[in-house]
């Protein structure tokens, strides 16, 4: 490798960084209710997340006793399933994985990552905490409202979401509708945060192409997010006119209940181009974070650099920029002009290619490394495993062939269970397992970790794998029972039953987890600032838990990559970012 | 959605193009660590970041106002649409949302030079004429109901009272921080106080104003 002289890439910014002026909370509400700190927000959205996360797990399980045994449970009529099917997707996807990995792991580590003292508006970070949280209120009132949530499917397309005979037709899919709103408007105020902090709070030295792909990801989820999520508000709004205000924007002339509406000439093709428009980047708003994260979990613990960090940076734009042209694929059964749909395969498959890129990079960097199996690391691998499972079957499901008899089939659940809703909790946990020791100062009890995470993983597979069988032999999705059907062999409902009783099981042994997170808080293993010998900049705060403004009286200095592990000729096997040259000379620069 | 797409490009465009501007193709991992003062002084980010945020509002405002017309485009397609008599008076308000821009451009550049007359003068015009169009859209929609296009009455309407809400609403959020920055410059703050916030109004009253002759002309052509 060359010696690389002095040029745009060492910029430093000049000697004074700009002191923010901190907001100091005097009263214990001003520090944990109305706190403007970015570390207590985001406490404040994950705990708001991984409760609502919890009703859609409980969600879960009952529609698998339904599904495992069915004419069993007498509380579970064909409505109530569809709006339990329902709420468990649309919680899932955006108030918990959105708001926990954005909300949540964003507030916390982007300006302890970046070197910054807070979020750069922190006013409007708190409003944005608020505004989620009257989101996940209205969402939840629409289990006591007169007839229920919607049970329109977590897609509400129209006709069927606002017509009668849907569940939830009156006032859930209104309440739906305008938390849905309310959820993009907190996000909005968030996303402005979460960008402009990475732009302009960085710290001295901390060029973009040093810091930690974490911060990457979650900067491109943001930008991402706050591009696709204005299409999610258009059909939010027009959908909401439709039902209260008589309005034709989706809904075709339509006789329902033997009734003409009056309605017509709307459009439900212009709702799913819309939703889809969202839709998709969604997917990658969740995975991207993810993506960044378990880059860095998987460097940390197997002591080496990231491998190919440049190409992993450019994989996380590609990404982003190719998710935006993918969207289609989810209407290929929607009677699309045949170009159309081939433009929209070719896309699809092309994003797998910086996707691939990814996966090679997380493998090599585990080539040769020193792998310490701790629960985060335990997760990180595991991330990769169920990324490559549900990542094969995205292939299947991208071709239009291959799409159109199995689109509307358990096999969908099964690709988007393993790629987006197993593959994300595996990176959720083991940040929680990795992260948890700076935000409470004690490490979780490892035991209890690895009982959770072999459990969890065993669990998914054994639940998702027999799902895409289920899905060949022709199981559709979201129907309330099967009744007698002739292509289905006798085995396909013991199946069902045997992943319903995994399904409870593994549901039930999360809570194994959450008594480990509030156990280790009270009588966990005092961990010290940095225990896992990490190089960013979070891990080199003066103070653990760290205080309000992060870092003490001065703002470090970066002088390095995010990744300096196991250098040679180094007594310790990592050099933190803010370690100044010189002490310890890097033994590269003659290589 | 092509409009939508095109919209969305240009932005990822935007970032990305800025991205490689940055550091992108450096290696950070054989960078060499200077000692700190060699620094040089020159930031490529010196912007203050409330500025770097409205940039970022607009861009999701932008990705809303093209994906409703994406939507207008492709609902106009349906056999239902009905072309719209649209009220004479939009004219009038267009020149009336001009001369707002107007002013708040001459507000803009009499901070730039120190005058705080020049920045009084320009802000209370500038929001003056901007109320008179809002009151302007409002008699739009009387009209409107006069010639019975009502919201449910056909999807041109529809379409009318929705971006017209929209961009009206925009307006109203710009017109809060205006009467903030108009209410500091009456009580007596230097013009050094308000220079960013006026700067930054007449940034979105001039991307407000685009917004609105292209809402305008795509109302028109229909």
């Amino acid at each position: 490798m060359a010696y690389v002289a002095h040029d745009e890439s060492d910029y430093v910014p000049p000697a004074e960084v700009e002191e923010v002026e901190l907001y100091h909370p005097k009263t214990f509400i001003g520090k944990y209710i109305w706190s403007q700190d970015a570390k207590v927000i985001a406490i404040q959205y994950s705990i708001t997340a991984i409760a609502v996360g919890l009703v859609a797990l409980v969600l879960s399980g009952i529609m698998r006793l339904q599904l495992g045994y069915p004419n069993t449970f007498s509380f579970i009529t064909p409505g109530t399933y569809l709006q339990f099917v329902t709420m468990h997707g649309m919680i899932m996807v955006i108030y918990l994985l959105t708001a926990l990995f954005l909300g949540g792991f964003g507030n916390y580590l982007i300006p302890l990552m970046v070197g910054a003292r807070d979020m750069v508006f922190p006013y409007v970070n708190m409003v944005s905490y608020w505004v989620y949280l009257f989101a996940v209120l209205l969402l939840m009132a629409s289990f006591f409202v007169p007839g229920g949530p919607t049970g329109s499917g977590w897609t509400l397309y129209p006709p069927q979401a606002i017509l009668e005979g849907t569940p939830g037709a009156s006032w859930g899919i209104i309440l739906m509708l305008v938390s849905l709103a309310f959820f993009i408007v907190g996000f909005t105020m968030g996303g402005l945060n979460y960008v402009v902090t990475v732009l302009q709070a960085r710290t001295r030295g901390m060029t973009m192409m040093r810091l930690p792909l974490t911060v990457w990801g979650i900067f491109m989820a943001t930008i991402l997010a706050l591009l696709a999520f204005p299409a999610l508000f258009v059909s939010c709004i027009m959908m909401t006119l439709d039902s209260l205000l008589g309005t034709s924007f989706f809904m075709p002339a339509i006789v329902s209940m033997g009734q003409q509406l009056d309605y017509g000439g709307g459009s439900p093709i212009l709702f799913q181009h819309l939703f889809w428009f969202f839709g998709h980047p969604e997917v990658y708003i969740v995975a991207l974070p993810a993506f960044g994260m378990v880059s860095d979990l998987i460097s940390v613990h197997a002591r080496k650099n990231i491998f190919g960090y440049r190409m992993m940076v450019w994989a996380i734009l590609a990404i982003g920029a190719l998710s935006l042209v993918v969207w289609a694929h989810h209407m290929y059964v929607s009677g699309m002009n045949p170009y159309f749909g081939f433009f929209f395969a070719i896309t699809t498959l092309v994003i797998a290619i910086p996707t691939a890129i990814k996966v090679y990079n997380w493998v090599l960097t585990l080539w040769r490394g020193n792998i310490h199996l701790t629960v985060p690391m335990l997760f990180a691998i595991g991330f990769v495993f169920t990324f490559i499972n549900g990542g094969l079957t995205g292939l299947f499901l991208g071709n239009v062939t291959v799409d159109l008899p199995l689109s509307d089939t358990m096999f969908v659940v099964a690709h988007f269970h393993m790629v987006m809703a197993v593959a994300p909790i595996m990176v959720v946990f083991g940040a929680i397992y990795h992260w948890y020791p700076k935000i409470t100062g004690r490490m979780l009890n490892d035991t209890l970790g690895k009982f959770h995470f072999w459990a969890t993983f065993l669990g998914s597979y054994a639940i998702y794998y027999p799902m895409h069988y289920l899905g060949f032999l022709g199981v559709p999705r979201r129907y309330y029972a099967m009744g007698n059907t002739d292509f289905l062999p006798e085995s396909a409902h013991s199946l069902n039953a045997g992943i319903t009783i995994v399904a409870l099981i593994v549901g039930a042994i999360q809570v194994v987890f959450l008594y480990n997170l509030v156990w280790s808080y009270f009588k966990g293993k005092p961990s010290g600032g940095n225990p896992w010998g990490a190089t960013t900049l979070e891990w080199q705060t003066p103070d653990t838990p760290p205080k309000h403004g992060n870092f003490g009286p001065t703002l470090p200095v970066v002088y390095r990559w995010a990744y300096d592990y196991s250098v040679p000729g180094v007594d310790e096997d990592f050099i933190p970012q803010n370690q100044p040259p010189g002490e310890k000379t890097r033994g590269l620069e003659e290589t | 959605m092509t409009i939508a797409l095109v919209v969305a490009a240009a932005i990822v465009a935007i970032i990305v193009g800025w991205l490689l501007r940055q550091t992108l193709n450096t290696k950070p991992w054989i960078e060499q660590q200077h000692p700190i003062e060699n620094v040089r002084a020159e930031s490529a980010w010196s912007l203050p970041p409330v500025k770097v945020g409205l940039g970022v509002f607009l861009a999701v405002a932008t990705s809303l106002f093209a994906l409703f017309i994406s939507a207008y485009f492709m609902r106009r397609m349906g056999a239902d649409w009905n072309t719209l008599a649209d009220p004479m008076v939009l004219w009038w308000n267009t020149a009336l949302l001009c001369l707002g821009s107007i002013y708040f451009q001459r507000a803009r550049t009499a901070a730039q030079r120190g005058q705080i007359d020049g920045v009084k003068v320009g802000l209370l015009a500038g929001g003056a004429f901007t109320f008179a169009f809002l009151a302007g859209q409002l008699w739009a929609w009387q009209q409107l109901n006069a010639s019975g296009f009502y919201l449910a009455t056909n999807p041109a309407s529809d379409f009318f009272y929705l971006l017209t809400a929209l961009h009206g609403l925009h307006l109203l959020g710009g017109l809060w921080v205006w009467g903030r920055t108009t209410a500091k410059v009456w009580r007596g703050f230097e013009v050094a106080d308000v220079r960013l916030s006026v700067e930054l109004c007449t940034v979105y009253w001039h991307f407000l104003l685009v917004v609105w002759l292209i809402l305008f002309g795509l109302l028109l052509s229909t």
